[in-house]
């Protein structure tokens, strides 16, 4: 069976270390929050200006003072800070920020990523996504491993506008665990009951199988 | 202390005239200055350029000049959230250069520091870089980004006095801080206006230097965009 959004950030929130200041994207990485271990300490950085970033408000409680850089009513977590957009990007820049989790429309196999536009249809525009991604030493891609249109994702080369060039290096999809590394995607893991010939088949990149694919586990 | 403050918000849009640069605060609808948005629509001026990481959303924020088309070039990094922006700028009504949301920052902050430009990785590889000097340092490739120049930048602050010291709140600040002091004329509407000596020195976010004119705004809304809550 693929996996669901919750799931895929299951699988992620595997990926993030005690110690970790980590900046969530819009979207599947959001929901990441809601599975690291509460074992750990991690802080979230949003790039609007909130490290320590906390859960929801209570009903009645929400502040227009503070929001996430999904625009969200959030809460401050105790130890939590706030800053400038500067110093913000500072942090994202200076690569002060451990991990970065984004969602993405395609990913190539060189390590290419296109998340914000479609030229004449979408144009969102980029936000702090080119910052993160042109500094960040862990990223990783949280996505579908196809379009709507039932299209892979994931790519020889990317066909859309570019957020930035040669910077993932691991994609979660609904289907897979993928390392990108010397040009092209390695198959690390597959979803539980998903097959390696499923997911040959939805990948339009060079795809390395090793032998033995386990199924993830959460 | 120098005195900035002004009766109200007329006064301080003092200046402001077709074809101007202006700079605005705010991510998203929070900590936008919303008293001075609104004058800018009441003294209907026109044809001007906004640097604002957002546009607002249809009804509210910078979208109230939108609606009007009193916009001709935006500057942001991120316009989601705003339908009339989308409709405009894909028919061409409107030109915008969109553009990463640390070098807005960068930018700003650069017309406030007296750095006439600087490099960032960020955009590198990408549309963003084109037409720009690009560098290597330390390996890794980079691309010349310029200070803004503006006319007006209206920001909004929580406390203020009427030395121009100030104070944000919560996410409220983001780029409000980084303008001040980009633009010939910085203009800031707070919450609370105080008596001078009223603000502890070490509290003070934004010294009173980067600020040329003060007013006490009025009736904020401060609209949320997404209301998002967990059940006690």
């Amino acid at each position: 069976m693929a996996l669901s959004k919750e799931q895929i950030a299951q699988r992620i929130a595997k990926e993030v270390k005690d110690g970790y200041y980590v900046n969530l994207g819009i979207g599947i990485p959001t929901l990441v929050a809601n599975f690291v271990r509460d074992d750990i300490e991690v802080e979230f950085q949003s790039e609007n200006g909130v490290l320590g970033m906390g859960p929801f408000p209570f009903e009645g409680e929400e502040d227009p003072d503070l929001i996430n850089a999904g625009k969200q009513t959030i809460t401050a977590l105790p130890g939590a800070s706030f800053f400038d957009s500067a110093l913000s990007f500072s942090m994202i820049r200076g690569q002060h920020v451990d991990l970065t989790i984004l969602g993405a429309m395609e990913v190539a196999q060189n390590g290419d990523i296109a998340n914000w536009k479609i030229p004449g249809k979408m144009v969102k525009g980029m936000g702090g996504a080119m910052d993160l991604v042109a500094s960040a030493e862990n990223i990783i891609v949280a996505m579908m491993h196809t379009n709507r249109a039932g299209a892979s994702k994931l790519l020889k080369q990317c066909s859309l506008p570019l957020t930035g060039v040669q910077c993932v290096k691991k994609i979660v999809t609904n289907l897979a665990v993928l390392e990108v590394r010397d040009g092209a995607f390695h198959l690390l893991e597959r979803a539980p009951g998903v097959s390696v010939e499923e997911i040959k088949k939805a990948t339009e990149g060079d795809l390395v199988v090793p032998e033995n694919v386990p199924e993830m586990t959460f | 202390m120098i005195n900035k403050k002004v009766a109200n918000v007329t006064e301080a849009c003092k200046g402001v005239a077709d074809g101007m640069t202006f700079m605005l605060g705010g991510f998203g609808l929070s900590g936008i200055p919303e008293n001075a948005i609104a004058e800018l629509v009441r003294l209907n001026v026109n044809d001007v350029t906004c640097i604002s990481n957002n546009a607002g959303v249809d009804d509210f924020g910078l979208g109230l000049l939108l609606q009007k088309k009193q916009i001709k070039k935006m500057i942001s990094s991120y316009v989601g959230e705003n339908a009339e922006f989308e409709r405009q700028m894909l028919s061409g009504e409107l030109e915008v250069e969109l553009i990463p949301q640390g070098t807005l920052a960068q930018r700003a902050r650069a017309a406030q520091s007296g750095i006439p430009a600087f490099y960032t990785p960020a955009g590198y590889g990408t549309e963003v870089a084109e037409g720009k000097e690009a560098r290597e340092f330390n390996g890794k490739m980079h691309i010349l980004e310029h200070a803004f120049e503006a006319d007006f930048a209206f920001v909004k602050a929580w406390k203020g006095d009427t030395a121009g010291n100030l104070i944000f709140k919560g996410s409220a600040r983001n780029f409000n801080p980084n303008m001040c002091g980009a633009a010939t004329i910085t203009v800031a509407e707070v919450e609370e206006l105080l008596p001078v000596g009223s603000l502890d020195p070490n509290e003070v976010h934004i010294p009173g230097i980067f600020v040329q004119r003060i007013f006490q705004g009025e009736r904020y809304e401060k609209r949320i965009e997404q209301r998002t809550v967990r059940k006690k």
